[in-house]
């Protein structure tokens, strides 16, 4: 062991900005995700006001079209993905039983890009406009022929840089998930969530890089001049449609598998059962993620790829119907016969199932591709995957963040307020998109800034802005339970829901800066019930007591995403009349865009010239630890 | 986490993967490697989508490529994995110094690769073949620049890795970046196989 390298630790904010720490990123993507989640529900809510009824001029059309599209945008990249990432980060190497990830710098690399992505994004709105043209940004509306202001080059190089960050968190976790397993971890002895979070991050590796070459072929278009998606040059505006859901529909899947993952947890510990047919659960996750890539074209059966094509993606896609309908039976099956306990954690969960089975019935209408002629592009699709993503992950999540809390912040988060909410944000989504599918099947539109009296679509649009409104009511219950929490002492036990079957249960909770003081060592699937029906309370360990070697904070991370912010903003703003000055000439150059992407690499250099030797952390500083606890 | 664990005399046969930050590098170089595949994949598909609208009166692609040129540039990106390999031998014998000159052989190949590169496309401009010009041209020197700015990448990162090693020497930290080096070199010379095919042969004869 070397010993003598001094230990670095910094404290307060220096300590958030340089940490390297999977269990503080996953609290920073939780913050950042939590306030994109804020953004886009308050986007989501202007929209709803503006529909609430016939004729409405509450946003300017083109205001609404700003809307909609960053709403939708935000939701999937700036509030979904990242929200995903801070279960994963908080909770999976807790469950293989892993001192850290396998790569704990690029772990804040991921987080850092993610968050400047996002920013640059969200800076549209105060630089002249924000994206207008659908989350989708289908071809020819998103080229510079259509759309010359410099909203879309926000979307694409804003989605570019985020990208990054989503791509190299996924490969951390393949390959903390196959490297980094305690002695015994299996794979087939793998809690659910992180087979979820395994799975989900293959569909990562192999579905962002076509969005990241889609975004770069379109920012050449707008900003080099190229012609990749510009008619009149010859380029074809269908090859964005199939690069965007090449990536888009494994997206779907990359969104709603870890709340498969968290939805089999909860179940499990609040039915105080062993999760029904585990290795089929294994196999259907694998399955949903292969058959994933195959289905990409059920978003373009309008387009006219012709008969053959349709067919084929239309039985591809209602494929995934059987993995999914096995899943469902198995939190069915793992709740029959249990000794449940309703929760909030739990009422997420068990809420989840029908709402998602909705979503998804729905999904296999949309799948048949004459019936899709009719429903495409109107209020219906809107229900359908809403239903799948609020009703299926976001509920996921909501269920994850009350089961993890404790192990996450050291409090138990309060369950009366949770109740309040979860009432109010269940109550609430029912409201605002059951409707919709009528409204859809009446031929409602999608993405229309008003309609007309006399349609039939009145009392509907307006009960859906009245479920959109209670589901804020929701949100704002939980904001005030995390601020009620947060006052109260940090007292939570080990296992504080007494039921805990995996290993994040074992240590306390928040778990210490090395998590495990000694590697577990794992006897069989649910291995801290195991030991707990052996009459138990703690893992074998697998190893004596020792030294711990952790990675030193860096800075570098932070400074990367910062020189890809700034090379994003030289890019777009490279071209333009700026007169004759010296500003112009700068820009003309692209000198900015060379300055940011210096700083980026200089960044690089750097860490890969001054090794990192980490430190240790003693074996008194462990014990002192441990004393403190028991 | 037995880190960088100093190994005094001599170093095991594989040194990349003597500890876990080298084997989780590996590894995770592996599945970077799988996404950079779908990056070119994607990039391969766009071409094939837009190779034939070159636009009236512009250079076609049987016009343009020079044969010859190409095929030089071919022939020494391939030696130039071969030279990696031997340079990644010489590393599992712990012949530093052999191994640094491989590398550095290497990388004088890389850089010959480079600029025949830049020769072909000063030479299409030239001919009304630019950037801007048809569906075409974007997307070949989208795809075919993509894989010229890894080959500079790589150049930059083997020149770094050598110096590094002049340095440090030889050892558990530095091994696996070298090794993984490598695999990049190696990826980037598939990608290259394909790109003579598809864009090169396939633009000669349809």
């Amino acid at each position: 062991m070397a010993h003598g390298h001094k230990v670095k630790r910094y404290s307060g904010l220096k300590d958030w900005l340089t940490t390297v720490d999977h269990k503080k990123i996953g609290i920073l993507y939780l913050l950042s995700g939590g306030f994109f989640f804020l953004v886009g529900g308050l986007e989501a809510l202007l929209i709803r006001i503006q529909l609430w009824k016939p004729l409405n001029d509450f946003v300017a059309a083109h205001t609404f079209n700003e809307l909609l599209t960053m709403h939708g945008t935000t939701m999937i990249f700036l509030a979904a993905m990242p929200m995903i990432f801070a279960l994963m980060n908080a909770i999976v190497p807790l469950q293989i039983g892993a001192r850290d990830v396998a790569f704990p710098f690029v772990n804040a690399i991921g987080f850092w890009t993610f968050f400047a992505g996002g920013v640059l994004l969200n800076v549209s709105w105060f630089a002249g406009g924000a994206p207008d043209a659908g989350w989708t940004a289908y071809a020819p509306l998103s080229t510079a022929t259509y759309s010359s202001t410099h909203g879309l080059d926000y979307y694409v190089i804003g989605l570019q840089i985020a990208g990054i960050g989503t791509l190299v968190g996924g490969i951390n976790f393949l390959a903390t998930i196959i490297n980094m397993r305690a002695p015994g971890m299996s794979f087939m002895r793998m809690p659910m969530f992180t087979w979820t979070a395994f799975i989900t991050s293959a569909l990562i590796l192999f579905a962002f890089p076509a969005l990241t070459v889609g975004l770069v072929a379109m920012m050449f278009d707008r900003v080099f001049s190229a012609n990749f998606f510009e008619p009149t040059n010859g380029g074809n505006a269908v090859l964005w449609e199939h690069i965007f859901w090449i990536f888009g529909h494994p997206e779907v899947y990359i969104l709603i598998l870890p709340a498969f993952g968290v939805i089999s947890e909860v179940i499990s510990t609040f039915s105080r059962k062993r999760l029904f047919g585990y290795s089929s659960m294994v196999f259907a996750t694998v399955l949903i993620g292969f058959l994933g890539f195959m289905v990409w074209a059920h978003h373009m059966f309008t387009t006219g790829l012709g008969p053959v094509a349709n067919a084929l993606f239309s039985i591809a896609t209602m494929l995934i119907a059987v993995p999914t309908g096995i899943k469902i039976f198995n939190w069915l099956f793992t709740m029959w016969g249990g000794s449940i306990r309703f929760t909030t954690a739990n009422l997420f969960a068990v809420g989840f199932v029908p709402t998602f089975v909705m979503g998804g019935v729905t999904g296999v209408m949309l799948a048949a591709a004459p019936a899709d002629f009719q429903y495409h592009d109107s209020y219906f699709v809107v229900a359908h995957f809403h239903y799948v993503i609020v009703g299926g992950l976001i509920l996921g999540l909501f269920s994850g963040l009350f089961y993890w809390w404790p192990k996450m912040f050291g409090r138990m988060l309060n369950e009366t307020l949770g109740k309040i909410f979860f009432w109010l944000f269940f109550i609430g989504f029912h409201l605002t998109f059951f409707v919709q599918h009528f409204l859809g099947l009446m031929g409602m539109p999608r993405r229309v800034w008003t309609y007309l009296d006399g349609l039939g679509f009145n009392n509907l649009n307006l009960i859906s802005t009245i479920g959109a409104m209670t589901m804020g009511l929701g949100t704002i219950v939980f904001l005030i339970n995390i601020v009620v929490t947060s006052a109260k002492p940090r007292n939570a036990s080990n296992d504080p829901w007494e039921d805990g079957r995996t290993l994040e249960w074992t240590i306390p909770s928040p778990a210490p800066e090395y998590n495990f003081a000694q590697t577990p060592l794992v006897r069989g699937y649910d291995a801290f019930w195991k030991e707990k029906m052996e009459g138990k309370t703690e893992m074998v360990p697998a190893e004596p007591l020792g030294p711990i070697h952790m990675p030193s904070p860096s800075s570098l991370p932070l400074f990367m995403s910062i020189g890809l912010f700034i090379a994003g903003l030289g890019f777009m703003y490279a071209k333009g009349d700026y007169g004759t000055g010296a500003w112009a000439w700068i820009l003309h150059h692209h000198i900015v865009a060379i300055f940011g992407l210096a700083i980026t690499l200089t960044c690089m250099f750097l860490r890969s010239v001054f090794d990192d030797h980490g430190f240790h952390i003693e074996t008194d500083e462990i014990l002192r630890d441990k004393g403190v606890k028991a | 986490m037995s880190g960088h664990a100093h190994v005094d005399g001599k170093l095991p046969h594989e040194p990349e993967k003597a500890t876990l930050e080298g084997r989780n590098k590996v590894l995770g170089f592996w599945l970077f490697l799988g996404g950079e595949t779908v990056l070119f994949g994607t990039l391969f598909s766009a071409f094939l989508a837009l190779r034939h609208q070159v636009g009236d009166g512009n250079p076609t692609a049987n016009e343009l490529f020079e044969l010859p040129t190409v095929a030089l540039a071919t022939f020494i990106l391939l030696t130039s994995s071969l030279t990696s390999v031997f340079a990644i031998q010489s590393m599992h014998t712990n012949k530093v110094k052999s191994m640094l000159w491989w590398l550095v052989i290497t990388v004088i190949f890389g850089l010959a690769f480079l600029g025949l590169e830049i020769y072909e496309f000063n030479n299409y401009v030239h001919e009304g073949h630019k950037f801007s010009t048809s569906a075409f041209s974007s997307s070949f020197y989208t795809l075919v620049g993509f894989h010229g700015a890894h080959v500079l990448f790589g150049v930059l990162w083997i020149s770094i890795l050598i110096a590094q090693v002049l340095k440090k020497g030889l050892n558990v930290v530095t091994a696996p970046k070298i090794y993984v080096a490598g695999m990049y070199w190696h990826f980037i010379d598939v990608v290259w196989v394909f790109i003579f095919t598809v864009v090169y042969l396939m633009g000669k004869v349809g």
